[in-house]
């Protein structure tokens, strides 16, 4: 098993370097240079200044110096420094990862508890009305666009009802509160970023698991089960659910690339310090670095990901060997 | 024309980094007006008392808090309140000591001598000093410090520190504009003289002399700044300054309605529709003056089909001008003649703007050689239909509402106009540096001194330079020259009128308006007070009476 | 026709064939043009002139609506058009020819999906520059990805049946293998896939209007119109709602009437509609 993985984890370093690669080009390609943002068409800033900036961020040598540069600069974990403030684009990664991880892993969870139990219903009632209000239900939530329920739901709360603060985290002044005070405080801020994210991925999730649930109950083993004159509830929740379930194992390893990846919509509607803003804002001000460092956390986490998934599946699933060498317990 | 951020005269209320070319750093007014709330503002409390937080909002994060290294409207808007510079603006745009007690300037107009304040300190206690702005000039001309804002001190032959609190500095040649730069903030030479700048704990930790301290940075959500107990020019009466990092445009203005900001910079939109109502009267009080910024559509003065000058004054002359500041600015601006605005002393009240009449338009440029030969409703000339593409930078409403006006006018012109709307770097390493447009839609935001070399000059059109329309016109250079050459007040004024009507005669391009600067303040801030520079120049008196105190600091 | 005994695919499919009609018919069902300036009424509500209002140059909306249509949908079509297209062609190259060149392809559908389509949809737009034919060229070439995998996945289970050795047998060519007979036979599920990627693409069209970088003025698409009223939400509440309702209602009738394709055609679902 441990050979298995290193062998696949090995497998996927020039698949990492290629996309580094490609990357690399296109956003090169991409006109503009970072040195406009900075100087933002200021009258004061010379011809000679914008040279020295250039060449200051090496962007005087030719592309492949400047990625050979890069790439062995990775290697040795050195993302490179902020074309726009000068940091570690480590140190700015980092520091807004815990907001994007909470967002997300609290959308995850809510999409998953809500989902999975739709599915389940849409599958056992197949074809019923109650199906057919659910699947309706969830595609509205998929077909209405998040930003625009975002600021119609902004505009009712916050400023109608003035229920829910209208952006950021958290408020201010509120550093002397209790314990409890400040997390409904963060509860109100982070309501409809959550719920907002929640309503688009429903639809993929629960529709996912009716499909697999369906695939399920036909299966022979089941026909017995009901055959034997198991109770119907059962047959369904016991036997049925979990084989149902397997699947979506494969789904929850290939989000994990999803959670880090941050919404650069709704952070920047709710005034959010995601990572989808931070890399947005990047590639805007074509930061190179920046966005480097992005792109191949994002590739790391979504070969991760889909090693994961492929291992997590196999795991579960007894039917599904691995290279023929070992067959994991269980 | 943009200045180095001078400290406290920047009011701190921006738009977006983008709109620094409209709303400049510094706010000016010449007839202006305030709208402040029922309650009657200068009853109650006569008394001044110290306590709460004022809080603002940008779209942008600052990138940078290195005074010298701060060039985007967020940080500079910060390092305002942070830093001081030797010189600034008062009240009424006349240039005044600030970590500089006087000056003199020598005959030739070749030295200026600053005499320094004494008793200033850091805000770690260390004593200001005249190494202080010497390390400042150094760092400003190091090489290695990739600083935007050498282009003024590159003009200075030297300078040299006289005594603990006397600074001369020599200029290689008389540059009129030299003193007004010495507003550059100034930098701790005790805290960064072994650090490399571009690199440093300092650009997110600054240490100033300025009438607020720096306190917390949180990426992505706010800076927050205290008061300065021991400033030089007296305590501030606010406690705290919280500036909020709110990325878009539409939710600012929701936080300005539920009060979780206390000013904005309005659109004319908002200023006329969306803040008329009881509970903004109530709540805040809006203010209204013209900008020192104008709007105008640019043209490739290289394209020989704008080389003709009737061209360009048929192109103006079809548009109506005053329907755009009627329709898109609401009534909150004016008509612009020319590089100046009104309130400047530079400004030539003589030039009065082209009319709109389209057909004279028409007629022009039949004069040019442009007519409908082939009858498909399209001007044409030697087989050429007249088509052109007007590009603008993406992000601003008014500029695209200007775009589709003028694209509907001109078509009635028979000129076929294509719009670009184009994303902000690509727009100005592309199309503007590149010299590649036809037309494009930009303002500029005007610094004090009325100079006029790096926008006009035929020398300033390489790439990154800012001639790009590529106007050339000798007379005007050699104006341009002498008025940077000149210290006597009444004769720069008379060469810069001249400047203004040779340009507007030039129509090298479509001067469009000089919009209002709207900024809204909560309404429990008193003391604020409009004058020729605006609203932020007296933000230390600013106060709020302790019954209506908000949060509480400390 | 058994797809229409699905209710909710049936008033799906209604719902698209509606709005096509009303985009096809567009100019000769607006009130007004499209882009004709009126300063003088400008974000006026609803009312008879103005059946959905106007917007800030006061433009009747009804009219942008319907023109907005056109785009927003032949968004959805252009873009998946080309991803089909492109998914198709590696697709049924990787797994017909199989080896080394299937292992290349993908491994550059790995690559794709490794890239966050965001970040390629930006760059491509900065290159090629923003116009509404680039955005559904973008938007086909970051999607084409599943459409491969479907391909090469029915191909592989195809190529070793019976009828498709008969006519390598009988020295077709493999360009007429594939497009004759694996294609037609592996279609199925790149149809269901096609639908939903109709629904995906004009949702991604509205998000980039968003961002500043969908389509040109004088053109309109639902995305933009909603987009401008984004900042007058509180006094022009029309300029957001209806564009925002019409892209609800179009990216839903694409999900009901997929929806309804892939229980009628996938083959273990079918004896159960």
């Amino acid at each position: 098993m441990k050979r298995y993985l290193l062998k696949q984890l090995l497998a996927r370093i020039p698949l990492l370097i290629g996309i580094t690669l490609i990357s690399f080009m296109v956003i090169h390609l991409a006109p503009g240079k970072p040195t406009q943002l900075q100087t933002e068409m200021n009258p004061k800033v010379s011809y000679e200044a914008i040279q020295r900036l250039e060449k200051l961020y090496g962007l005087d040598q030719p592309l492949y110096v400047q990625y050979w540069r890069w790439l062995s600069r990775l290697v040795r974990f050195d993302f490179g420094i902020s074309f726009q403030d000068n940091r570690l684009v480590l140190d700015k990664i980092v520091e807004r990862i815990p907001i994007t991880l909470f967002l997300s892993f609290l959308s995850l969870i809510i999409v998953f508890l809500v989902a999975l139990p739709i599915g389940v219903i849409s599958a056992v009632r197949h074809n019923s009305l109650l199906d057919k209000t659910l699947t309706v239900l969830v595609f509205i939530g998929f077909a209405a666009p998040g930003f625009w329920v975002a600021l119609l739901l902004m505009q009712l709360f916050s400023v109608k009802l003035g229920w829910l603060p209208v952006s950021g985290i958290r408020s201010f002044g509120t550093e002397h509160f209790s314990l409890m005070e400040q997390v409904v405080d963060v509860g109100k801020h982070v309501v409809l970023p959550v719920f907002v994210a929640t309503s688009g991925s429903l639809a993929g999730i629960s529709r996912y698991m009716r499909g697999s649930m369906l695939n399920v109950i036909r299966q022979d083993y089941i026909r017995t089960a009901r055959a034997k004159g198991l109770p119907e509830g059962l047959v369904i929740y016991k036997h049925a659910l979990r084989n149902a379930l397997l699947p979506i194992v494969t789904i929850l390893g290939l989000s994990l690339p999803g959670l880090l990846g941050g919404a650069v919509i709704s952070e920047t509607i709710f005034g959010i310090p995601g990572l989808g803003r931070l890399f947005f804002e990047g590639v805007m001000a074509r930061d190179y670095p920046l966005v480097m460092g992005g792109l191949v956390m994002g590739a790391v986490l979504t070969l991760l990901g889909n090693l994961l998934a492929d291992v997590a599946y196999g795991l579960v699933d007894p039917r599904i060997r691995i290279l023929g060498e070992e067959r994991p317990a269980g | 024309m943009q200045h180095p951020p001078l400290p406290n005269s920047a009011p701190f209320f921006f738009l977006k980094p983008l709109q620094i070319l409209f709303f400049s750093l510094f706010f000016l007014s010449g007839c202006g007006g305030a709208d402040l709330p029922e309650e009657k503002q200068f009853s109650a409390d006569p008394i001044p008392v110290t306590g709460d937080r004022f809080i603002t909002g940008s779209i942008a994060e600052p990138k940078n808090l290195i005074p010298i290294l701060a060039s985007d409207g967020a940080s500079a808007t910060i390092v305002g309140q942070v830093f001081n510079g030797l010189v600034k603006y008062d009240a009424n745009i006349e240039l005044t000591g600030d970590l500089a007690e006087r000056w003199e300037v020598s005959e030739d107009g070749l030295e200026i001598t600053f005499h320094l304040r004494k008793n200033v300190r850091w805000h770690d206690g260390y004593p200001f000093t005249s190494e202080d702005v010497l390390f400042t000039y150094q760092k400003l001309i190091d090489p290695k410090v990739p600083t935007p804002y050498s282009g003024d001190f590159e003009r200075v032959k030297d300078v040299e520190i006289v005594d603990s609190h006397t600074v001369k500095v020599t200029y290689k040649e008389p540059f009129s504009p030299g003193l007004a730069s010495w507003g550059m903030a100034v930098m701790p030479k005790h805290l960064l003289e072994n650090e490399d700048l571009t690199n440093t704990p300092f650009s997110r930790n600054p240490i100033g002399t300025g009438p607020y301290r720096f306190k917390e940075w949180k990426t992505a959500q706010y800076v927050e700044l205290e008061v300065n107990p021991d400033y030089f020019e007296g305590r501030p009466y606010i406690d705290g300054y919280l500036d909020r990092v709110i990325p878009d445009q539409s939710t600012l203005f929701l936080e300005l309605r539920v009060e979780g900001v206390d000013s904005l910079n309005l659109t004319p939109l908002q200023y006329q529709r969306q803040t008329g109502s009881p509970f903004f009267k109530e709540t805040y009080q809006r203010f209204r003056y013209p900008s020192f910024s104008y709007a105008y559509i640019g043209y490739n003065l290289a394209d020989p089909r704008f080389k003709d000058l009737r061209v360009r004054k048929a192109l103006t002359m079809g548009l109506n001008r005053q329907a755009i500041i009627d329709g898109i600015l609401f009534g909150l601006g004016r008509e612009s003649t020319g590089p100046f605005v009104p309130t400047s002393w530079a400004y030539n009240p003589k030039v009065s703007p082209l009319p709109y009449d389209p057909d004279e338009a028409k007629r022009l440029l039949a004069e040019a050689g442009w007519e409908d030969h082939d009858g498909d409703g399209w001007l044409d000339k030697e087989g050429e239909r007249f088509e052109f593409t007007l590009i603008t930078n993406q992000g601003n409403e008014q500029r695209k509402m200007i775009a589709e006006l003028a694209q509907r006018q001109w078509e009635k012109l028979g000129i076929r106009v294509k719009i670009w709307i184009i994303e902000w770097t690509a727009f100005i390493s592309q199309f503007i540096d590149q010299k590649k447009f036809e037309a494009f839609i930009l303002g500029w935001g005007l610094g004090r001194d009325p100079d006029l070399y790096d926008i006009w000059h035929s020398s300033k059109t390489r790439a990154g330079e800012f001639n790009f329309i590529q106007y050339h016109n000798e007379a005007v250079d050699q104006l341009i020259e002498e008025g940077r050459r000149t210290f006597d007040q009444e004769k720069r004024k008379a060469i810069y009128h001249r400047l203004h009507w040779m340009i507007y005669e030039d129509q090298p391009c479509t001067f469009l308006y000089v919009p209002d600067a709207l900024p809204i303040f909560h309404a429990r801030f008193k003391g604020i007070e409009l004058a020729p520079l605006g609203v932020g120049h007296n933000f230390i008196k600013w106060y709020v009476p302790k019954h209506q105190q908000k949060y509480l600091t400390q | 026709m058994t797809l229409f005994r699905n209710k909710l695919a049936l008033f799906g499919t209604v719902l698209i064939g509606f709005l096509v009609v009303i985009a096809l018919l567009a100019p000769l069902l607006a009130p007004y043009d499209p882009s004709e300036i009126d300063l003088s009424s400008r974000l006026t509500g609803p009312s008879r002139e103005h059946l959905l209002g106007t917007d800030q140059l006061g433009r009747d909306v009804f009219s942008r609506m319907l023109y907005g249509a056109r785009i927003s949908l032949s968004v959805g079509f252009v873009a998946v058009g080309i991803s089909v297209l492109i998914g198709i062609f590696l697709g049924s190259i990787a797994g017909y020819f199989g080896g080394r060149l299937d292992t290349l392809i993908m491994r550059f559908v790995d690559v794709m999906l490794c890239f966050p389509t965001l970040f390629l949809i930006l760059a491509i737009i900065a290159i090629l520059g923003p116009n509404i034919f680039n955005v559904m060229v973008v938007i086909g070439i970051t999607s084409w990805m599943g459409v491969a995998r479907f391909i090469r996945a029915e191909i592989l289970s195809l190529k070793e049946q019976e009828f498709i050795l008969a006519a390598r047998a009988i020295g077709a060519s493999p360009f007429r293998i594939i497009v004759r007979h694996l294609i037609p036979n592996g279609i199925t599920p790149v149809l269901v896939s096609a639908t939903l990627g109709i629904a995906g693409a004009i949702l991604t069209e509205s998000v980039l209007s968003f961002l500043g970088i969908g389509v040109q003025p004088p053109r309109v698409s639902w995305g933009s119109i909603l987009i401008e009223g984004k900042s007058v939400l509180d006094v022009a509440w029309w300029l957001m709602l209806f564009p925002g309702l019409a892209i609800l209602v179009t990216v839903l009738a694409y999900n009901l009437l997929g929806e309804g394709l892939r229980d009628l055609l996938d083959p273990r679902l079918r004896d159960q509609i």
